[in-house]
């Protein structure tokens, strides 16, 4: 071989080598482009002092205006004291029309394309138990003969499973008993998704797409604020509500009133009366997970 | 390691631990009254919705008293069949009542309703009217675990409506219609398969 000729070869090769190179981390380039130096440098939210929170909202709420073009508020409120949240569901009354899954649609922000919620409606046949054999894509009238809805959203356990396989600590159980995620620390391992025996949580395939004027403005930094791409979300009791107060937006939906939600710390509150009047059970109870949301019959 | 350093670590730990999974006291509710609950009051009863509309387009509701004061009524029949004149076609489908089993109709006065022990209700007071029947569903609802509200769950922070038993239920035909359930999600990965023909049999 000559020298010319194996030079040629040595530029060519070194020439194809960088190209495949600079092809292989081009979605490496592109990722960093979505992600700003503040964003990168944030800490884990639970180690964030108020002066640093109070910047990363105010930065959150700029970044959304400027990817979605709305102005919105986001907040952190924190739990309330003496408060643990609980919720109930009369399955003797839900019809299964979807109304709470579509409210929830629209409260959280989800992205519209995939029609996400936090909520399954689940339709059973009577006398079955089977989570795993009901059916969440039925499109029929509702109530059908000899059927029942079962709504399975997040069960908010006291022991939750999903928390302790979470490699970087992104996702835990707050002091009011609702289990939370942080999106700015998820790395979207989706070992949670794995680890949830209710289907409960969700993930972000894609960027939230949302109209504008189809945004809920009213945001907290743990609910509903716009997720980036490739991170787990999860149904929160509607924090940025339930913690000023508020009951939650699937509540409100309801048109048949088969939803229950209150304090489980409070005596006097109706998900109390629930639990004391009512035959309530748990999903999944054998698994030791300890929900906080609670089915029961009227009959 | 010196002695103000371990000093100075054993700081921040306690710092941290501290903060860790503790309720924030949420600064105390200034000003605010505690919430009031309200029963909605539909409009169906105290109205009636006819076939016209108003020029903002919305549904014309007519009063029930601007005919029942003013014209005099027919006796109550015993059932919607017999209606002749006014509220034709009623559908009815609530057990063996008769209309006199709730309503008081007399010449030139507002219609109400009656208990079954012969007191007169104004319409508005439906609730304890369905009461004298529907007791466990009352006492459901007497507790908030019957019937559904929109406002605060918190009564500390703010008030809540709820609903009326007839904002969901006909009295006439209190049991609801089917409804077209709104779309499900799209599941990249369907988690809950369609029925089955084993579906059940577990």
């Amino acid at each position: 071989m000559t020298p010319t000729k194996r030079r040629t070869l040595k530029v060519l090769g070194a020439t194809l080598g960088a190209s495949a190179f600079a092809y292989a981390v081009e979605p490496l380039r592109a990722f960093t482009q979505n992600i700003t130096l503040d964003q990168f440098l944030q800490g884990h939210f639970k180690e964030l002092t108020p002066e640093q929170l109070e910047v990363t909202l105010a930065r959150l709420e700029q970044e959304t205006k400027d990817r979605h073009g709305r102005d919105v508020t986001i907040r952190a409120d924190p739990a309330i004291e003496g408060v643990e949240f609980g919720y109930g569901l009369n399955l003797s009354i839900c019809v299964g029309c979807r109304k709470c899954a579509e409210a929830c649609h629209v409260e959280n922000n989800h992205d519209r394309a995939s029609n996400n919620s936090y909520i399954r409606v689940l339709e059973m046949t009577q006398g079955s138990f089977n989570l795993e054999h009901g059916n969440a894509s039925y499109d029929h009238a509702v109530p059908a003969p000899d059927k029942y809805y079962l709504p399975v959203q997040c069960q908010q356990c006291d022991n939750p499973p999903c928390t302790k396989v979470c490699p970087v600590e992104a996702t835990w159980k707050e002091p009011d008993g609702i289990v939370v995620v942080d999106y700015d620390w998820c790395i979207g391992c989706r070992y949670c998704e794995a680890a949830c025996p209710y289907h409960a949580r969700r993930f972000n395939w894609t960027t939230p797409e949302i109209a504008p004027e189809e945004i809920n403005p009213d945001q907290g930094y743990l609910s509903n604020r716009i997720r980036p791409q490739g991170v787990m979300e999860k149904c929160t009791f509607c924090l940025h509500r339930t913690r000023r107060g508020e009951l939650p937006a699937c509540l409100e939906a309801c048109p048949t009133g088969a939803r229950v939600f209150g304090n489980l710390l409070d005596p006097e509150s109706e998900i109390r009366w629930v639990l004391a009047n009512k035959r309530v059970f748990v999903l999944k109870e054998e698994l030791g997970t300890r929900p906080r949301f609670f089915y029961f019959f009227d009959k | 390691m010196s002695v103000r350093h371990r000093a100075i670590l054993l700081a921040i730990c306690l710092t941290a631990c501290g903060a860790k999974d503790e309720a924030r006291q949420l600064a105390p509710i200034l000003g605010s009254a505690p919430g009031e609950v309200e029963i909605n009051v539909p409009a169906k009863l105290s109205s009636i919705e006819v076939d016209a509309v108003d020029p903002l387009g919305r549904p014309l509701r007519i009063a029930c008293a601007t005919c029942h004061t003013t014209k005099e009524t027919a006796v109550l029949p015993e059932s919607p069949s017999e209606l002749q004149a006014f509220h034709v076609g009623l559908q009815f489908q609530h057990g063996s009542n008769r209309c006199a089993s709730c309503h008081v109709s007399e010449p030139l006065r507002a219609p109400k309703l009656r208990l079954a022990d012969g007191t007169e209700l104004p319409m508005t007071e439906a609730l304890q009217l369905c009461a004298q029947c529907h007791g466990p569903q009352y006492r459901d609802y007497k507790a908030g675990a019957h019937g559904g509200m929109q406002g605060f769950w918190d009564l500390r922070r703010g008030g809540r409506t709820r609903n009326h038993c007839v904002d969901c239920h006909d009295p006439h035909v209190p049991k609801p219609p089917q409804v077209l359930p709104a779309a499900a999600m799209r599941d990249r990965i369907p988690v809950a398969a369609p029925a089955r023909g084993e579906e059940g049999h577990e």
